[in-house]
């Protein structure tokens, strides 16, 4: 296409923009809501994600050594753990040093334990990590099955409970979402159609000098296209201010142990283009919609 | 130039408009299309340009087969044929020169070469004056002339005209003919449905009378034939 006739095409389809007034806010307004629950949405599920991934990576198995196992026995276990498919380490960790971490963790009332420095009533402990999450409750009951093997804990069930709180999430704001977006579609689609019906002479004028479909398909393609960018300057904003005010004041306070957010650069810009690109999709699907039918192309 | 095989043409509402056409228009010659309303003058005519599709038979219009044609190629077929209309079809909102400079920037004709082909039919049809006036500031001859001057702005090799006169008083009527003569002489062949006895027992020329579906009379130089 030539410049002259694309810039035609630019400024036909900024000026129905204009002259519909009304419809043209109620359909923006339409994709700023869509787009605004999108982001939040999307900004949620992907946090979750990221948090489940992690605490999944971080999830070992602790094997209680049989108290009464000898040390012949408890290295005879270690090499049998390490044969295991899909192990990838095994760090062996005294009774000893499993009471210094229990102190260590519990702070102040940790003081308390000490008294048990003398007669240890812990387990020596295998920790054992899978090289793949999705193995480690395999591994674990393997590990249990050996000889020697009082226990074996892993932290399984957190993982597999923020997972599902995850699909939940998914899957209703999901719905939501697609609800939401068939409306907003529906408003950009018929706000188009009124600026076609509008226009109709002149679209039977084109048409009856040689227009092509494609030219006077283009300012209405445009003026779709617009609607959705235009609907997403307000999410966008929201995402940026939203995000960065989160990042900045609230890191600190729910990072404890394993919840942290995902860096506002570049997840706030990563989640803007996505809002940007889901607002020019509904706009330009909900053109395409209403031309076609009026072109019967 | 414009062969017609075997047409037939039934709506989906099963009317009949045309049932057995046969018809061989040269390059420059100027045909009248006359009979009575209902007898499928206008199918006939918007068979030419693709309005409608024939039920079934061939159309020639110069070296293409409207039959075989694909969609998207009949825009350029259009761009061949000039097309007048009874309402004029101007646009309201524009003045005269953007009217018909409106057909050249469809095509993407160059701003330079539109200004050129745009005076120069302005000039033709005696309205170069008049280029900044809206169509509503003009009288109905005007305006047709403005219409006329937008189908052939593109030098077509045909023009339609689908009772270009019907909205006009005679003496109006006279100087619109008068016009289509002229852009006949230049080699335009040029096709006119028309319901004006006067003009065309004056202005003789080919007259194909439609009746029921079918060509009823092909003359040269042929009378209008009908008492209204």
């Amino acid at each position: 296409m030539k410049f002259r006739t694309f810039s035609r095409h630019l400024r036909e389809g900024s000026k129905n923009i204009v002259r519909n007034g009304w419809m043209t806010i109620a359909s923006v307004g339409a994709v700023t809501t869509t787009l605004i629950l999108v982001a939040v949405f999307l900004a949620l599920v992907l946090n979750l994600n990221e948090m489940a991934k992690n605490i999944e990576n971080d999830v070992q198995i602790n094997t209680m050594i049989d108290i009464t196992a000898t040390e012949d026995e408890i290295i005879d276990l270690g090499n049998e753990i390490e044969q295991i498919d899909g192990v990838e380490s095994v760090a062996f960790s005294s009774n000893d040093d499993e009471l210094q971490k229990l102190i260590e963790s519990m702070g102040e009332e940790g003081e308390s334990w000490k008294l048990f420095e003398q007669d240890n009533p812990l387990n020596h402990v295998y920790i054992v990590r899978a090289a793949v999450p999705e193995d480690t409750e395999r591994i674990a009951s393997e590990v249990a099955a050996l000889n020697s093997v009082e226990s074996v804990v892993f932290g399984q069930d957190v993982v597999e409970q923020l997972f599902e709180f995850n699909t939940y999430a998914r899957t209703i704001g999901l719905g939501l979402i697609i609800a939401l977006v068939f409306t907003a579609i529906f408003l950009i689609s018929n706000t188009i159609k009124i600026t076609i019906m509008a226009r109709s002479t002149e679209i039977g004028i084109q048409k009856l000098v040689g227009a092509t479909n494609g030219f006077i398909r283009w300012p209405f393609f445009i003026e779709g296209l617009l609607l959705g960018v235009l609907g997403s300057i307000i999410p966008i904003s929201v995402i940026l201010g939203g995000y960065y005010y989160l990042d900045t004041n609230f890191s600190e306070t729910i990072s404890f142990s394993f919840v942290e957010l995902l860096p506002f650069n570049p997840f706030a810009w990563q989640l803007s283009l996505m809002v940007l690109a889901t607002g020019a999709i509904i706009g330009v699907w909900g053109s395409v919609m209403s031309v076609r039918k009026f072109l019967k192309v | 130039m414009i062969l017609m095989k075997d047409i037939y043409k039934t709506y989906a509402n099963g009317v009949t408009a045309l049932n057995g056409v046969n018809v061989d228009i040269k390059q420059g010659e100027f045909v009248y299309i006359i009979g009575p309303s209902g007898a499928g003058k206008s199918t006939f005519i918007k068979l030419m340009y693709r309005e409608v599709k024939p039920t079934k038979g061939k159309i020639l219009i110069g070296d293409m087969d409207l039959s075989e044609i694909k969609e998207r190629k009949v825009p350029y077929l259009r761009r061949n044929i000039g097309v007048v209309f009874q309402d004029f079809k101007l646009l309201p909102k524009l003045s005269v020169y953007e009217n018909i400079a409106f057909a050249l920037e469809v095509i993407e004709e160059s701003p330079k070469n539109i200004r050129k082909q745009v005076m120069d039919v302005l000039e033709m049809v005696g309205l170069k004056n008049k280029a900044r006036f809206l169509p509503n500031e003009l009288s109905g001859g005007e305006q047709q002339r403005v219409s006329i001057a937008r189908a052939i702005v593109n030098h077509p090799k045909i023009v339609i005209a689908d009772e270009p006169t019907g909205n006009l008083d005679p003496e109006t009527s006279w100087e619109i003919m008068k016009t289509f003569e002229e852009i006949n002489a230049k080699g335009t062949t040029i096709i006119m449905a028309t319901h004006s006895k006067e003009i065309v027992n004056t202005i003789k020329k080919r007259v194909i009378a439609i009746e029921d579906g079918v060509i009823f009379r092909d003359e040269h130089r042929g009378d209008y034939g009908y008492e209204i």
